[in-house]
C-alpha cells in the first residue's frame, strides 16, 4: 500500500463530497473552454471577414498634389507624377522580414481616357492578384486571361451600353470586354480594369504604378509591423493601414475579450473556494484518523501528500470533464451567442493541456492552506481527550 | 540502561491565564519486556503520560530517553520517523480507518516504508493470522465484531515489530468476556518479549501487568499496593 492507495480510498468513500467538489472545478474549467472557443471563434471570423473585405494596407506614392480618390483615401500625384511608384517595389514588399503575413500584393496603375466621347478611369491589375483580394467580386462572362480583354464596372458598362463578349476601343487600341461586375457599391463601379502591362503601354507609362494594395493574413496581423516594415523598404512611398472598416468589430471582440476573462477570474475564484472550503471541512472531519496517521509516524510530509494527491485527482478529472463539456457547450451555445454559424469541433491539445493543467493547479493551490492545517494538527486527538 | 528512561518529567496544559499541571516531577525506568499498567482516576495525568511516552506530546519538563535517544531533542519530522521505528499505539475505540479495508489498515505503518507492495502483504497477512483474522482481511472494519477490530488495531500497532507497544483503555469498548480475551492475548505478547505500557481504569485488567504505577494529581503514589497477578516478575522498576 502507498499514499496514493490512502487518498483514491478516502475519495472513495465521500463520494458525494467529491462529486460536488469534482463538479466546482468541472463548471469554473467548462466557463473558462467555452470562453476561450467563442473568442477564437469570433477573432476567427473577424479575421477572414478582414481577409475577404481586401486590402488593410495601401502604399501610394509620396506626393503633395493629391488629385484622385480611391477607397476613401487621395492617390497622390496620379495626372501630375504618377512615376513614384515602379514595378520593382512590389518584390521590396515581398521581401519584408514578415513576409509570411503577406497574402496578396497587387498593383495598380490608374489613369483618365476617353470613350466614346466619356472620360472613364482606366485601372491596369494584375487579375490573379486582384481577384484574390477582391473575393465578393461577382463577374457576369469571365476574368480577363489576356492582355486584350477588359472588365467593366457594373456602372460604366451601363454608361456605354456594352455587355459581356462586346468589343471596346480603348486609345486606339481594340478589346474584348470579357466580362461586366456586379454592382459592388464601391468605386469599382466605375472603373474599366485591364491587365497591367497593357494599361501602362496605353497611358504610355511604362513600369508605373499609381498604388498597391498588400493583404495581410489576419489571424495574428502584426499590421503596424508590416506597414513600417514596407515604409522602411519603399522610402519613397506612403504606406497606409485600412483599419477603420472593422475596428468597431473589433474594439467589440477587444470588450467581450475582457469580459470573458473577468468572467473566467470570477468562476474560477469560485471553483477555488468551493475546493478550499471543501477541503478545509474534510480535513476537520478528518481530525482523529489524521491524529492516528500522524501517531504511527506518518511525518508532516505524509500528511500533505496524502491531501494533495486528493487534489490532484479532484483537479484532473474536473479539468478532464471540464474541457469536454467546455467543447460540447460552445459548440452548442457558440452560434447562439456570435451570431456564427457552421461551427465544428476542434479539438485543440493545447487548450486540452492547458485546461487540465489549470484545474489541477487550482486544485493543488486551493488546498495548500488545508493540506498545512492537517499537517500541523496535533495528533494527541486521536488518543483520548486529555 | 533502561529502555525507557522517564526524568523529573512535568507537563502543565495552558487555558488562558490558569497553569493545569497534569503531571509533576515523575521519573520512571522501564526495562525491555515488561508490561506496565498505568491506573488512576480521571484526571490523574494517565493518557498525558502515554501521549508523552508516545512522542506526541512535548513535556514542560524533563526528559523522556528511549533505547538511548533523548526523544524530544529530535527534530518533529525525525520524532514522526521514531514513532514509526519504535512504537505500536492501540488507541481507545481502536481508531480503524473506515474506508481501508482490514488489511490496508494493518499495512498503514508500512505505507511509508521502502517495503513492496508484496513484502507488506505478506507481513500484513502474517499479522492477521497471528491474530485470528485470516480470511477477513478485504472486509471493511465496520464489518467486524468489536473483539475482531480491536484485533485489527493490534495487528496494525505490531505489524512494524516496533520494540515498544503503548495501548490507551484497549478494552474500554468491549464487553467483559471480549475484554479478558484480549487481556489474555496482551499477556501471551509480553510473554513473547513485547515491552507494553497500557493506561487502564480497570483493576482486574491490570493485573494481567507486571507491574502497575499508580497516579494521583499528575504524581506517581507511593506505597499503594500493587496488584501483582504475575508472581516473581523481577523487580519493580517503577520509582
Amino acid at each position: 500500500m502507498r499514499l496514493k492507495d490512502i487518498s483514491i480510498n478516502n475519495l472513495r468513500r465521500r463520494k458525494a463530497k467529491v462529486l460536488f467538489l469534482i463538479l466546482g472545478l468541472t463548471i469554473g474549467m467548462t466557463t473558462v473552454v467555452t470562453l476561450i472557443s467563442i473568442t477564437r471563434k469570433m477573432n476567427e471570423d473577424i479575421s477572414n471577414k478582414l481577409d475577404e473585405f481586401g486590402a488593410n494596407i495601401l502604399v501610394i506614392p509620396r506626393s503633395d498634389d493629391l488629385s484622385l480618390s480611391y477607397g476613401g483615401l487621395n492617390i497622390g500625384g496620379v495626372s501630375v507624377d504618377a512615376q513614384t511608384l515602379k514595378d520593382s517595389d512590389i518584390p521590396k514588399i515581398r521581401q519584408i522580414e514578415v513576409k509570411e503575413n503577406i497574402s496578396t500584393v497587387s498593383p495598380k496603375l490608374i489613369g483618365v481616357v476617353e470613350i466614346e466621347g466619356k472620360k472613364i478611369l482606366l485601372t491596369g491589375v494584375v487579375f490573379q492578384e486582384e481577384t484574390r483580394l477582391k473575393k465578393w467580386w461577382k463577374v457576369h462572362g469571365a476574368v480577363p486571361k489576356s492582355r486584350n480583354e477588359v472588365l467593366l464596372g457594373n456602372e460604366i458598362a451601363v454608361r456605354l451600353f456594352k455587355s459581356a463578349g462586346d468589343p471596346l476601343t480603348i486609345i486606339g487600341k481594340t478589346v474584348r470586354i470579357s466580362g461586366v461586375l456586379d454592382e459592388t457599391g464601391s468605386q469599382d463601379d466605375f472603373l474599366i480594369f485591364g491587365d497591367l502591362a497593357f494599361v501602362q503601354e496605353a497611358l504610355k507609362k511604362p513600369e508605373a504604378l499609381s498604388l498597391i494594395e498588400v493583404s495581410a493574413f489576419c489571424i495574428s496581423c502584426p499590421i503596424e509591423e508590416i506597414v513600417s516594415q514596407i515604409s522602411k523598404a519603399l522610402p519613397h512611398a506612403k504606406v497606409t493601414a485600412i483599419k477603420q472598416t472593422l475596428q468597431t468589430k473589433m474594439e467589440a471582440l477587444d470588450h467581450f475579450k475582457k469580459f470573458s476573462l473577468g468572467i473566467s477570474v470570477i468562476v474560477l475564484l469560485i471553483g477555488g473556494l468551493i475546493v478550499f472550503t471543501n477541503m478545509m471541512a474534510s480535513v476537520n472531519e478528518r481530525k482523529r484518523e489524521i491524529g492516528v496517521f500522524r501517531a504511527i509516524g506518518f511525518r508532516k510530509s505524509h500528511i500533505i501528500r496524502i491531501i494533495f494527491l486528493e487534489a490532484f485527482v479532484v483537479g484532473l478529472i474536473g479539468g478532464v470533464a471540464g474541457y469536454l463539456l467546455g467543447l460540447g457547450s460552445s459548440y452548442m451555445l457558440g452560434p447562439v451567442i456570435t451570431g456564427i454559424k457552421g461551427g465544428r469541433i476542434v479539438i485543440d491539445p493545447v487548450l486540452a493541456v492547458g485546461v487540465v493543467f489549470l484545474s489541477v493547479a487550482m486544485g493543488i493551490l486551493s488546498s495548500i492552506y488545508p493540506a498545512i492545517h492537517a499537517s500541523k494538527m496535533d495528533p494527541t486527538t486521536a488518543l483520548r481527550a486529555l | 540502561m533502561s529502555l525507557i528512561e522517564i526524568k523529573d518529567l512535568s507537563k502543565t496544559y495552558e487555558s488562558g491565564e490558569e497553569h493545569i499541571p497534569a503531571l509533576v516531577g515523575v521519573g520512571l525506568n522501564i526495562e525491555r519486556g515488561e508490561f506496565v499498567s498505568v491506573m488512576g482516576p480521571s484526571g490523574s495525568g494517565k493518557s498525558t503520560l502515554l501521549t508523552i511516552l508516545g512522542g506526541l506530546n512535548h513535556p514542560t519538563q524533563g526528559e523522556v530517553v528511549v533505547d538511548e535517544i533523548p526523544i524530544y531533542k529530535l527534530p518533529l519530522e525525525k520524532l514522526a520517523d521514531f514513532r514509526r521505528e519504535y512504537l505500536g499505539f492501540i488507541f481507545q475505540s481502536f481508531q480503524l480507518i473506515p474506508y481501508l479495508t482490514v488489511i490496508e489498515n494493518v499495512m498503514l505503518p508500512l505505507s511509508i516504508t521502502e517495503k513492496s507492495n508484496r513484502e507488506q502483504w505478506h507481513m500484513a497477512e502474517e499479522m492477521l493470522e497471528k491474530m485470528r483474522l485470516k480470511g477477513k482481511g478485504k472486509r471493511l472494519p465496520d464489518q467486524l465484531s468489536g473483539g475482531e477490530q480491536e484485533r485489527v488495531a493490534i495487528a496494525r500497532a505490531l505489524v512494524n515489530s516496533p520494540p515498544i507497544l503503548l495501548a490507551d483503555e484497549p478494552t474500554g469498548n468491549l464487553d467483559s468476556k471480549t475484554g479478558k480475551e484480549m487481556m489474555e492475548l496482551f499477556r501471551s505478547l509480553n510473554e513473547e518479549g513485547q515491552t507494553m505500557i497500557m493506561v487502564t481504569h480497570n483493576p482486574e485488567y491490570a493485573a494481567f501487568s507486571s507491574h502497575i504505577l499508580h497516579l494521583r494529581d499528575g504524581r506517581v503514589v507511593d506505597g499503594e499496593p500493587a496488584i501483582m497477578e504475575k508472581a516473581g516478575s523481577g523487580t519493580q522498576r517503577i520509582v
